[in-house]
């Protein structure tokens, strides 16, 4: 009798598990069925090597490779700023800084992760843009470098709390052997700790990205939505994100082909995040077991 | 020999100045950001601003139906998510050990926590909004967000019930209680502090949201306070994305005293989260 | 109540044969010492007696094992009913962390009892019979991790006992604790075999040879030799069992 119960319960929470599962499917499903029919008029091959998006315009050119360009340039000032200052953290914190340091800044770290992006997105636009301006009066009210600074803030506690864990994990006999031959902290720490926790640093540094690719308001806001392939960091772009934001404000007509091009935008930015989530899966798996 | 000594002696003090000012340069400038917005917008802050609806003068405008709508996502999501999520978490926890099916959610949450949360906004405007015909209803926003925070109420009630020893489960085992008792009994109230850090944390999350909640069209411009879960809805962050895209300055200084009250909010309940993971942390020390 | 009769028992995990060809015969009312050096597979052995091992991966057990004739393995059985009639106190004492009251009817309000002045009269029973009572009735509502180390264990004795079990396993109840409270768990021991079956697995010789009417010495997974007390440590009959209780290894 109680063991019908435990089954039933057990089933309902298993039930529940599920919905992640569908979750993922749905996603598929959704992005495969409406891009599908996207490229059954558009050509996969005008997609990934037109220079030109201009869906909405009345010369429609559907090449994704301006939106991807924003949204790597935008990523890659992003990691610019994050991985040097984030991986120096990580190492400070965790060979240098007194216990009480640490306890203390890295839940205010955490508070950067935390802090809604739309805020974010004004800091960038208000408060960043003008400032730079100061600097560079060429620069366009919509750049991809504010929002690219910004994001790397908000981005620096993946970073360095992962990067931390990875060189705490590191075998206290590796730190200890190169003490011992009289090393410094700096020494130890860049010949030998770094490199030992390389797939976990690696880790954290490939989930930034990812996280800096799939940002939406901050860009939104600042960034602009002009869709342009360019590496100059003081024009407007436009992130395939910015795209989608745009097109839900406007009024398209569903099922239209321009309806269809946030899909099609979006099956871009999720395989992309896609790939790079998994690449550090698979890092994270492969070399779990190597200090076990 | 002595000159090599300190070379690297001062790279190592040079390197130790060096970290802490990277430490400091992400929380100095989100300083300057704060001090910025509470300087533009604290002067904005008043009853008015807090009651009144939206219109088309800056003056005028208020956040009251945004806040409002806030609320009701913060209740319908964590309505929503948190029993899902948690039961997901005790799945995978306890009786996922020797499954194979187990093991295949676990990587799903694992790439649903990496996918970008407007994707979130992409499969709910098929699937709740056209599919279901739910429209762009709070009930269909509280979906969306629940589907994009459940990852994460997933992991967290997962490291809270691995935190409880297995001596307690053991003991309670030893006495005669099935699984679900120990579990409901022992292992879930045992678990309890670090389980609400996370929900706290997850709704904190959704309630800063936009993105998706642009996709499937919350920035209508709402002139009545949402009143069931079919309502339209507009909150505080896409409020605010729709004041700073208006020219006026009179809208920025709104958007900035909504940023104020966004954050108040938002460090609330990630103080109240922290507060709470540190008391638990104390308590579990058995 | 409170037979048991172990046979041709062997325990597997996996490919490793932890216990091998066990035959064992439990009187009732009775006081058992397993004793042996780490890794003899005694508490290995406590632990198929309330099927505890069930949740290791890789478990096998052949042979059989009865408790007042009736096969506890057998596929009929409910292992949470076995566990009511054979209970357990484990070496670090693992009160719940709830209240005093609370650890001790837990046991009870599984089983749905829920009428109170029922579970006042069994909290003061359990906590009287492990002589904690007086200590503790004061601050029945408070958390049973603010006692020492020896009062835990004993109200973790207590709420055992609380639930009517016919035999009672001990794996190492006193070696967590300081020299005064184990003697006072030694006491208990001696007064409870009155009422129950008492099962203790100690590597302590001289608690084995002060506490217990038998005992047996494993070695190895094998059982070497059991019998009464006094004549395992006086006269052990195997060279090998003479060699553990001299100090020769283990």
């Amino acid at each position: 009798m109680v063991n019908k119960k435990e089954k039933i319960i057990e089933s309902i929470l298993m039930l529940c598990a599920t919905v992640s599962v569908l979750t993922t499917i749905g996603i598929l499903w959704v992005l495969i069925s409406e891009s599908s029919s996207f490229f059954s008029k558009v050509s996969i091959k005008d997609f990934l090597t037109d220079t030109q998006w201009t869906p909405l315009f009345a010369e429609k050119h559907f090449g994704i490779l301006p939106l991807i360009s924003g949204t790597l340039l935008t990523t890659f000032i992003a990691i610019l700023i994050a991985l040097p200052t984030g991986l120096s953290i990580a190492i400070y914190l965790n060979e240098y800084a007194p216990k009480r340091f640490r306890k203390i800044v890295k839940p205010l770290l955490e508070v950067l992760a935390a802090i809604p992006t739309v805020v974010y997105g004004y800091f960038a636009l208000m408060v960043v843009t003008p400032f730079l301006q100061k600097f560079i009066p060429d620069m366009a009210g919509f750049n991809a470098l504010s929002p690219g600074i910004v994001m790397g803030i908000m981005i620096i506690p993946i970073i360095s709390s992962l990067s931390e864990d990875a060189l705490y994990s590191v075998p206290k006999a590796l730190r200890e052997a190169s003490y011992g031959m009289g090393a410094t902290r700096l020494q130890t720490s860049f010949k030998v700790l770094v490199p030992a926790a390389t797939s976990g640093i690696t880790v954290s540094i490939i989930l930034a990205i990812s996280r800096a690719i799939g940002e939406t308001m901050i860009v939104a806001i600042a960034a602009g939505q002009q869709p342009r392939l360019t590496l100059n960091p003081l024009v407007p772009i436009e992130t395939i994100t910015t795209y989608i934001v745009q097109v839900s404000l406007g009024d398209v007509v569903q099922g239209s082909l321009e309806y269809q091009t946030i899909f099609a935008a979006g099956i871009a930015l999720f395989v992309l995040t896609f790939i790079l989530n998994n690449i550090s899966y698979f890092i994270k798996k492969k070399f779990q077991e190597k200090y076990e | 020999m002595k000159q090599k000594f300190d070379i690297n002696r001062f790279k190592d003090n040079a390197f130790k100045y060096f970290g802490i000012a990277c430490t400091l340069f992400g929380l100095a400038v989100l300083s300057v950001f704060l001090i910025n917005i509470l300087i533009e917008g604290l002067g904005r802050l008043n009853w008015q601003f807090f009651t009144s609806l939206p219109s088309r003068k800056p003056e005028k405008a208020g956040i009251l139906i945004c806040l409002l709508g806030s609320i009701w996502i913060m209740f319908l999501t964590a309505l929503i998510a948190v029993p899902l999520g948690v039961a997901s978490g005790i799945f995978l926890e306890e009786y996922g050990k020797k499954n194979k099916f187990a093991s295949f959610i676990e990587i799903n949450i694992s790439n649903l926590a990496g996918v970008p949360s407007i994707i979130y906004g992409l499969l709910a405007l098929e699937i709740f909004v056209r599919i279901l015909g739910l429209g762009k209803s709070l009930l269909a926003g509280s979906l969306t967000l629940s589907l994009l925070i459940l990852p994460i109420i997933i992991v967290s009630t997962r490291e809270a019930i691995k935190a409880v020893p297995k001596s307690i489960r053991e003991a309670s085992y030893a006495l005669g209680a099935t699984r679900w008792q120990t579990i409901w009994f022992q292992v879930l109230p045992a678990a309890s502090g670090g389980l609400l850090t996370g929900v706290i944390l997850a709704i904190s999350r959704a309630v800063g949201e936009s993105a998706p909640l642009i996709v499937i069209g919350a920035l209508l411009y709402i002139t009545t306070i949402p009143t069931s879960p079919m309502d339209d809805f507009a909150v505080m962050p896409i409020q605010i994305f729709n004041w700073l895209s208006r020219p006026q300055k009179g809208f920025i200084e709104n958007a900035t005293a909504a940023i104020i009250v966004l954050l108040l909010i938002t460090f609330m309940m990630n103080g109240l989260a922290i507060y709470l993971r540190n008391r638990w942390q104390k308590k579990i020390k058995w | 109540m409170g037979k048991l009769h172990a046979e041709k028992v062997n325990v597997y995990y996996g490919d490793h044969h932890i216990i091998k060809d066990v035959n064992l015969s439990i009187q009732e009312n009775t006081v058992t010492a397993f004793i042996g050096p780490s890794g003899c597979g005694k508490s290995t052995f406590l632990r198929l007696l309330n099927r505890m091992n069930d949740y290791i991966e890789n478990f096998r057990k052949t042979g059989d094992i009865l408790i007042d004739g009736n096969d506890i393995y057998d596929k009929k059985v409910r292992v949470e009913e076995l566990r009511k009639r054979v209970g357990m106190v484990f070496q670090k004492p693992n009160p719940f962390p709830k209240t005093i009251y609370e650890n001790v009817v837990y046991g009870l309000r599984i089983q749905g009892i829920k009428d109170k002045s029922k579970l006042d009269k069994v909290v003061e029973d359990s906590l009287k019979q492990v002589a904690l009572w007086n200590e503790v009735k004061d601050k029945l509502h408070q958390s049973a991790l603010a006692l020492s180390g020896g009062q835990q264990q004993r109200l973790c004795i207590a709420r055992t006992i609380a639930v009517e079990p016919t035999i009672i396993l001990m794996d190492e109840p006193a070696s967590a604790l300081d020299p005064i409270s184990s003697a006072k768990i030694e006491d208990l021991i001696s007064e409870l075999k009155e009422k129950f079956t008492i099962i203790i697995v100690t590597h302590n010789m001289q608690q084995a040879s002060r506490v217990s009417d038998k005992t047996a010495f494993f070695y190895l997974g094998e059982l070497v030799e059991y019998g009464a007390t006094d004549q395992i440590f006086t006269k052990p009959v195997k060279e090998l069992t003479q060699n553990y209780i001299t100090g020769r290894f283990g």
